[in-house]
């Protein structure tokens, strides 16, 4: 299993309700599934993604997360994973604002722009970052904004999500290996990963 | 239905089935329909492929588009030219497997494919029903499959599966009898036809009503409206296709003609010879009377207006069961925009539904055709129906 994908799921209860908002072809709720009799749902953009996801017993929705995500009652799902998708997200706070309507928790993980090769590239080839976790070219990137793993913290607090959990890792992307990081995080971590919830909830 | 009836390509054949016939409504246990009259007797024709569990626990309930029938899988003789409509998808290791699943098909009320219908004998008279046939609707055909389903011994489906018409029915079923049903697969359908869909069957009725032939529904002891039925045909054949279809099919290319005809009644354009085809062939096949019905009932559809006052929503609110839907890309009859529609009814009653558009050029008859993506999910789809029916039944002892 994915390394950053193992680590939302230790974040999970067995049994409980999840929302995958952009699944794939459903890798994690299936995993989910199989080990922690987790009831999942996905939403997903990409038709073949989808008919993978529901030929795994899961099930999934065609369709865009920003808008698939808004009909459901308050509270139906135990957690709302956003994973790795943030950066391409035309209104964060409406979204995740959603997800903690719709779930009782939110996981939320981006790859973290501070990480230091990044700033390398910036620094000393004065060139627009290209890392295998955002392997785009600035001209053919669908990712629409950089996060950082401070800004993020900050952005949560000026809107008013609960951080309950936080972990940094430094992993390769999509890759099996890596490592929890405690020192210097905003340096040297690859992927940020949050447990939010309401603030007061 | 349309004419794109092939062998499936994984699987075998069900191989050699029988058209069975169950009395559902006696006159005196008749169906009362939403019309208002009590009609009875009622015949159901029916076929059933695969064996009941002990449990009963793995009935599938598959239900036919407009000129469908109980025929959807095997065949009647072996040397019959065609396979039942649905072959690709049921039969032993195909996504409906008759070797894991009851299925049960049955022709509806008011068809002319063995159920009764405006074709059937009346007994008060004598004499086929014609227009003295109660107006039916797609409830009245789901109360009657009730009493069949219940007659087999089922009193929880595992799933019901249908297309078009067929997705009606299975919506219906799906809140009229919310305990009986465990999954529903409502493929290419909507819970309430566009004023684009009405259209099209108005226009198809118009064609068989302007028929001299028809004369006011009285024709079964004359000559049928072949002409008025097949032109009907025509159009359907039309909304089932797509623009992008009909122009890699046909484009304007002309039939066993290198030139124009220049005379008007010859058809000269592959299009116009393929309709003029469907039409003849339909002619033989179905009663013009009930296509008047059926259409009618289509039209009438409407989940929202018979289970929730006007909102999905509350129609939806009735259900219980888990939903696979799908829509298909160029389908202009039953456009995406309703099956999505309906997913967002489902969910906001907390529903477990999976929805997917595929991506298909044939318009609405896709549903029909093959897709493996469309059987792999149905296929998974019901297979995990019947994990979690187990389970149930486990945690219920």
């Amino acid at each position: 299993m994915r390394y950053d994908l193992s680590i939302i799921a230790s974040w999970i209860e067995p049994g409980s309700t999840v929302l995958d908002l952009g699944c794939g072809s459903g890798d994690l709720l299936h995993i989910l599934s199989v080990d922690k009799g987790v009831r999942g749902t996905g939403i997903e953009r990409e038709e073949g993604k989808v008919s993978q996801g529901i030929e795994k017993g899961l099930s999934v929705l065609h369709g865009d997360i920003n808008e698939e995500v808004a009909d459901y009652p308050d509270g139906h799902f135990d957690y709302v994973i956003l994973s790795q998708t943030l950066q391409q997200v035309y209104e964060p706070a409406r979204l995740i604002r959603e997800m903690l309507r719709v779930g009782k928790r939110g996981i939320v993980s981006f790859p973290n722009f501070a990480y230091y090769r990044i700033r390398g590239q910036l620094l000393f080839r004065g060139r627009a970052p290209v890392s295998r976790e955002l392997p785009y070219e600035w001209y053919d990137t669908p990712n629409i904004r950089v996060i950082t793993i401070r800004d993020f913290r900050r952005f949560c607090r000026k809107e008013g999500f609960a951080i309950e959990g936080e972990t940094a890792v430094s992993t390769p992307h999509h890759h099996e290996k890596g490592a929890v990081v405690t020192f210097l995080p905003n340096l040297l971590a690859t992927y940020g990963m949050f447990l939010l919830s309401r603030r007061g909830a | 239905m349309s004419e794109y009836i092939e062998h499936s390509p994984s699987g075998t054949s069900v191989g050699r089935v029988e058209k069975r016939f169950l009395t559902v409504a006696e006159a005196d246990r008749p169906l009362t329909v939403e019309s208002g009259r009590a009609l009875g007797p009622v015949v159901l024709a029916y076929e059933t492929y695969g064996q009941l569990s002990e449990r009963a626990d793995n009935a599938v309930l598959v239900l036919h588009a407009l000129t469908g029938d109980s025929h959807a899988a095997g065949y009647y003789e072996p040397g019959d030219s065609k396979p039942g409509w649905w072959d690709l998808m049921i039969g032993p290791g195909k996504p409906i497997d008759t070797d894991r699943y009851y299925v049960i098909c049955s022709n509806v009320v008011g068809g002319c494919m063995g159920s009764t219908g405006p074709s059937s004998t009346d007994p008060a008279t004598g004499k086929p029903y014609g227009l003295t046939f109660p107006v039916i609707t797609v409830g009245d055909m789901v109360q009657a499959q009730k009493r069949l389903v219940e007659h087999l011994g089922v009193s929880k489906l595992l799933s019901v599966v249908g297309g078009s018409m067929g997705g009606m029915q299975a919506l219906e079923w799906s809140v009229r009898y919310p305990d009986m049903v465990r999954t529903a697969v409502p493929l290419a359908t909507t819970t309430k036809h566009s004023a684009l869909a009405i259209a099209f069957n108005e226009v198809a009725r118009q064609a068989i009503m302007a028929d001299p032939n028809w004369n006011g529904g009285n024709y079964y002891d004359g000559v049928p409206p072949a002409h008025g039925l097949a032109v009907g045909r025509m159009i359907g054949h039309i909304t089932y296709l797509s623009d992008e279809a009909m122009r890699q099919k046909f484009d304007r290319r002309l039939q066993d003609r290198c030139e124009n005809s220049f005379v008007l009644e010859e058809p000269d354009f592959q299009v116009e010879s393929y309709l003029r085809y469907q039409g003849q062939k339909f002619v033989d096949r179905f009663d013009a009377n009930s296509f008047l019905y059926i259409t009618k009932a289509a039209d009438y559809f409407n989940l929202e207006a018979s289970h929730g006052c006007g909102s999905a929503v509350a129609a939806f609110a009735k259900a219980q069961c888990r939903y696979l839907v799908a829509s298909f890309s160029s389908d202009w009859l039953y456009p995406t925009y309703q099956s999505r529609a309906m997913v967002q009814a489902m969910k906001k009653n907390g529903l477990d539904v999976s929805f997917v558009e595929l991506e298909a050029k044939w318009g609405h008859d896709a549903f029909l055709l093959p897709n493996a993506r469309l059987s792999g999910m149905i296929a998974r789809f019901l297979d995990r129906a019947l994990v979690d029916a187990a389970k149930e039944d486990a945690r219920a002892l």
